[in-house]
Formats: structure tokens, sequence, C-alpha cells
């Protein structure tokens, strides 16, 4: 995006009538929109909420949810908490690492996936789950990964 | 055609893992190929999801349960009558005569799976709205009394008596108080709170605003996480639909807003929830002032979690009384109980206190998934107690939990076979904290990082007994100067694998590997 999505920013901030404590909702909505919150639009937030950049930076930097840099076109977020390790999730974490060749984290080199890690998807009694852009899965092995895998890179 | 058969699949974000979505268009797509006149309904779970998608058909008898179901099982039910209700080797006879299902005392879920979550007429009919209308016709001291008399506590895993938490509020003066619903369900092992916003929202609604009622608030917050997209739809829907039905009288306004977490687990803490829907990084605040006085913006707040919230129109419906009739000792009414990890049959099951953990793991829930002993289960959640095979007869009720070392929590129950590595598992739990801790408190902030590596350090067989002293010491450290749970109860899983299983942690020293 050319201009950092800064009018963007604003704009949303408007939105929800300039009120600092729906930052997160406003942070949520830019990166919907673009898909992460470029540094540059701190200031214009800051500036709309009446905060100061470091206390935007602040909360932007606490949630794990909020990055500043463009991730990947998918994002497969695997559960790695407990009842998804009473399972195997740990084999399939290391599986989904060699599949796509890159550690959690990183993002592919064709900047098609995006491999996180996540703790809890509400799906413990169908573990291992994963979400992939949005989409639930349970009950997942090795080849049920590969074929969600394979039907995102088609899409 | 004729007139249509009514066919139920969940939309429930569980069944959908499982592939609800595509049996639901198989169902419609093999409807029209045979001409047959079927009218899809899309319901919350039963909570058997080890038998999602769980369709069930409406027959004269009752509701004819068939599951799992896959799509390419679709044309067989077909083939089978199932419309009719016929056998077919995925059939389970009426959904209300399934053991796992018929044996269960379902209160604050008695709703949940027999409608469309967002039909409000469908809610009304199946005794929605009973609670609300008479809690209308009470005094505010008197819902707060309904609710401290059925013994209510919190459900969210502390356990607080509920109606004491609303007695001060009520007790509090200000312009403005407020309702939250702490929705942020991040703990592993649970899914109750998700099941009950997908499955019958406006419980959680009717709940909310009966405590608005009962200490005078009239604007509530739910925090619901990131994570439950389909949660969040589903609250969101019913949140407009219940906005438009207008069902408070003039003069008694509830004005009920969303808010959607950003990843932080520390944000189902309380006071790191309160900070997090004030817009700010979620750090715990210290106590006093308890939120009851000093809570969201300073001002008086009810924070509950969802299914203390959604059981209180129960309550309100059927009296104190009915509900305190239910469970054991001090834990009074039901708990959902959530069987989770690798267990054979997971799902959500709601009892009365008392239940015994064997009951719940083995007799619903039969046995592990991998169909190895049962070693050990984590109950309540990441800060909660890895319990041994050993203790499988204990009762299901807070204090005889609390006396052998270990808590009820919000039910949640994760199962591990004979194949788990306790000392990973201690690991994990100091990890986890470290990674989620809010940073505030130095025991909690310092003290996970330090624990894993003394963990760590056991594992590669270093100095194992000194180690082990030096890891007690800590996690004491922690249970006693940590500002919140997190801190506070890390030490709590660390520990009991330590007592448990301690052979787990007596490692041989790891040697360099021959050349």
């Amino acid at each position: 995006m050319s201009d950092n999505g800064a009018p963007l920013a604003a704009d949303i901030c408007v939105r929800h009538g300039n009120r600092p404590d729906t930052l997160i909702e406003i942070l949520h909505e830019l990166q919907d929109a673009i898909g992460y919150v470029p540094k540059e639009t701190l200031p214009v937030i800051a500036e709309a909420l009446n905060l100061s950049r470091a206390e935007v930076y602040g909360v932007l930097s606490f949630y794990h949810d909020f990055h500043t840099a463009p991730k990947g076109k998918h994002t497969i977020a695997l559960c790695r908490a407990e009842a998804c390790q009473s399972v195997g999730c740990e084999a399939l974490a290391r599986h989904a690492e060699q599949k796509l060749g890159v550690k959690f984290g990183e993002t592919t080199a064709d900047g098609a996936f995006t491999l996180k890690p996540v703790y809890c998807l509400g799906n413990c009694a169908l573990a291992p789950a994963m979400m992939l852009d949005g989409r639930l899965y349970g009950r997942l092995d090795a080849d049920k990964f590969d074929a969600a895998v394979k039907k995102a890179e088609t899409q | 055609m004729s007139r249509p058969v009514t066919v139920y699949v969940p939309q429930d974000a569980s069944a959908l893992s499982v592939g609800a979505d595509e049996v639901a268009a198989a169902i419609a797509a093999e409807a029209r190929k045979r001409e047959a006149a079927v009218r899809i309904i899309r319901n919350g779970t039963r909570g058997m999801l080890w038998l999602e998608p769980l369709v069930e058909v409406q027959t004269d008898k009752g509701r004819v349960a068939y599951g799992p179901v896959e799509a390419n099982d679709v044309a067989g039910l077909f083939e089978a009558g199932f419309l009719q209700g016929n056998d077919h080797g995925l059939g389970h006879g009426l959904t209300g005569d399934i053991p796992y299902f018929a044996n269960q005392e379902r209160l604050t879920f008695a709703r949940c799976g027999l409608a469309d979550p967002l039909d409000l007429q469908a809610y009304e009919d199946n005794g929605g709205l009973a609670g609300l209308r008479a809690a209308l016709e009470m005094d505010p001291a008197a819902i707060v009394e309904a609710v401290t008399e059925s013994g209510l506590r919190g459900r969210g895993g502390a356990g607080f008596p509920t109606g004491i938490k609303w007695k001060t509020a009520l007790a509090a003066e200000a312009d403005q108080k407020y309702i939250c619903c702490n929705a942020d369900e991040g703990d592993s092992g649970t899914f109750a709170d998700r099941i009950l916003m997908e499955g019958d929202p406006f419980t959680l609604i009717e709940g909310m605003v009966i405590a608005g009622l009962a200490v005078g608030a009239t604007e509530g917050y739910i925090y619901l996480r990131s994570e439950y997209p389909h949660a969040i739809a589903a609250m969101k829907a019913a949140i407009g639909i219940w906005n438009e039905a207008n069902l408070l009288p003039a003069g008694k306004g509830f004005n009920l807003c969303l808010r959607k977490g950003a990843g932080a687990y520390i944000c189902g803490e309380e006071s790191s929830m309160l900070d997090s829907l004030e817009g700010k990084r979620g750090v715990v605040r210290a106590k006093p002032p308890i939120p009851a006085i000093e809570g969201l913006f300073g001002k008086p707040t009810v924070v509950n979690n969802v299914i203390s919230l959604a059981t209180v129109p129960v309550i309100l419906a059927k009296g104190a009384n009915y509900y305190k009739n239910f469970g054991m000792g001090r834990s009074r009414g039901t708990l959902a109980f959530q069987l989770a990890g690798n267990v054979a049959r997971g799902g959500l099951i709601e009892k009365a206190f008392g239940v015994t953990l064997r009951a719940l793991v083995e007799e619903y829930g039969g046995g592990t998934l991998s169909g190895r002993p049962i070693r050990a289960m984590q109950i309540g959640g990441p800060l909660g107690s890895y319990v041994p095979a050993a203790q499988l007869d204990l009762p299901m009720d807070y204090e005889a939990f609390a006396e052998a070392g270990a808590m009820v929590g919000h039910g949640g129950i994760v199962v591990f076979d004979d194949s788990v590595d306790m000392a990973g598992q201690a690991r994990f739990a100091m990890a986890f904290c470290a990674i989620e801790s809010c940073g505030k408190c130095t025991p909690c902030r310092v003290g996970a990082v330090r624990g894993t590596e003394v963990i760590d350090k056991i594992i590669a067989g270093q100095n194992v007994a000194e180690n082990v002293t030096l890891l007690e010491d800590l996690c004491e450290v922690m249970v006693d100067g940590s500002l919140c749970a997190m801190g506070g109860l890390t030490p709590m899983p660390v520990l009991s694998a330590l007592r448990h299983f301690p052979e787990d942690f007596d490692r041989p020293p790891k040697r360099p590997a021959a050349e």
C-alpha cells in the first residue's frame, strides 16, 4: 500500500469516535484491511486517540495477534496446547515445519504460508486442531494437514 | 411435495472442523436429486463432540441421531431411509436416549443444540426468557439473594460465590456500573463457553441483562477471544436480534457491546481483561480495589464467566432451591465438564457436582483415544494440577479437589495416556507462563523463565536432586509472590507432576554421543 495505511487508520479512528478504549478494535480493523499494522500508522492513531505513540506501540506489541510486517497469503495456526499435545501435536508440528520448510513464526519464501503456534482453539475434544485462514480443522493428522495446505494453494 | 422433513446439522465450530458444512451441502444436494422435501436447520452442538457431525432427523417418535456422518455417507443414509428415522450403521436411535446425553443434568445447557441458535422464538418456546420475566418482577436485592441462595460459584475456575460479588456491586454507589462477561476461554481443554455462545447465545445475554437489573448496571461488555471467530459471529448476530426484539420495559435499558480479544492468554484474568477492555495492554491490576467496587473505567463492575452468567436464567426461572438441590457439599448445582485430549468420547457433560472423575473419564469418555492406559489428567486448565490415574475416584467437588492438592476449576479435563512425559509437561507449564506472563510482577515474569531452565537441567540429568530442590523453592516464591493466578498457579501443574510422577524427573546424566 503506497500510503502506508495512514489515511485508512485515521478513518477507522473516526468511525470509532476517536475513543482510546477502542484501540484494540481499531488495530484489528486496520490489520484485517491491510494484513498488518504499518508502523507509519502509529502517530496517526496516537494523535486521533490523544495517546502517546509509546502507548499505542505498547498495546500493539503486547498482543500476539498484531504484527507490524506483512505475513503470508495464508496463515496456519497450529494448536500446541496440552489437549493437542496429548494426541501428538508436537509430531504434527515437526511435520508442518518440514512440509512448509519454515519454523514456527516464519513465512514461506514464496509468501504463501505463515506458520504460527496457537494455544487453544477450543476444539480440544477433537484434537489435534488447527485453523487455516479462519477455517477450523479437527482430528488433524499429517495427511489431512497436507490436503488442507494443497487446497489453500490452489485457491 | 410432501411436508418437509426437518434435518439438523450442527454449525458448532467443532462440528465444522470435521466437515459439518460439507455434510449439510451433501444432504441438500442429495435431497434435490431425490426430490425429497428436506428442511435443514443448523443447530448448536448437543455436546457429544466425538459423534460430530451429528445429524438429527425429526420424526414422529422424536429426533433420531446419526453420526459421525461424512459427506460420502449421505447417499447411503438416504438409501437406508434416514428421513423416516430408519436404522443405519451410523444410527444411534433417539438422541435423547443416547446414554451419554440421557444421563446428564442439563440446566445451563438445557437448550443448547435444540434449535437454530439465533431463533428467538424457539429460544422462548424452549424455556428462554422465563428467568428474565421473573427478574423483572423482583427487587434488585431479591435477585441478588436468589443467586446467593442458589450457591452458584464462579464457573471460570476460581469458584468465588457469584452472589457475593453481585451484592458488593449492588451496594456500591456510582453513576455508572458495568457487567463484564469474561469470554476469554483460553485454557486448553475447555470449550463450554464456546459451545454455549455458539449454540445458545441468548442465554448468555439473558443472564447479563438479569445481572444488570440486579446490581443496577445499564452497560455490559462481552470480552471474547479472537481465536473464536464462530462464537464472535454468533454472539454479534444474537445481540443484534435481541436489541431488535426490544424485550425490556421502558426505563430498564441494557446496552451490550462485544469486544474481541487479541490473542493474550492473560486477558482471561479479570483485572487484565478490564485493562484490555479499556484499550490498554492486558496488564494485571493490584487488588484491592476489587472490580465490584472499582472495575471497568474505575466504576463498580461485575466480572463473571460465560457459564456463571448463563446459569443465572435457570436459577431465576426455576428458583434458587431447584438449582441448589443439585450437587454436593459446598459445590452446588451443575458443572459443564469438558472431556478433552486423549479420550475416546470427548465432549461436554453437564452433571451435578459429586460425579467421580472415573465416571466422567471412563464411563462417558470410554478411556483413551489411543486405547493405552490413562496415566494422568490435567484438570482445570494449564494452571491446574496433573492428577494421576490412581485418583480417578475423586468426586468432582471444589473442596475435595483442593484437599487432594488439585482444582476442579472450570471442569476441563485433559486426558493423557502412558506415553506422556511428565517432565516435559512440567516444562511446558513454565514455558507457557513465560510466553503469556503480562510482565508486571517478577515472580511470574522471571520465575517462569528460570523455571523452564531448571527443568531443562533436570531433563538433561544435571545435578537432579539439587535442581529439584531449587525448582520447589522457585515454585514457592511464585505461589507466594505473584500478583495473580498466572504466576501463582503455574506451580500447580509443575509440582503435581513432580509429586505424582517423580520417576519422570529422575533422569540419568546425558552423555555425549560416542564417536
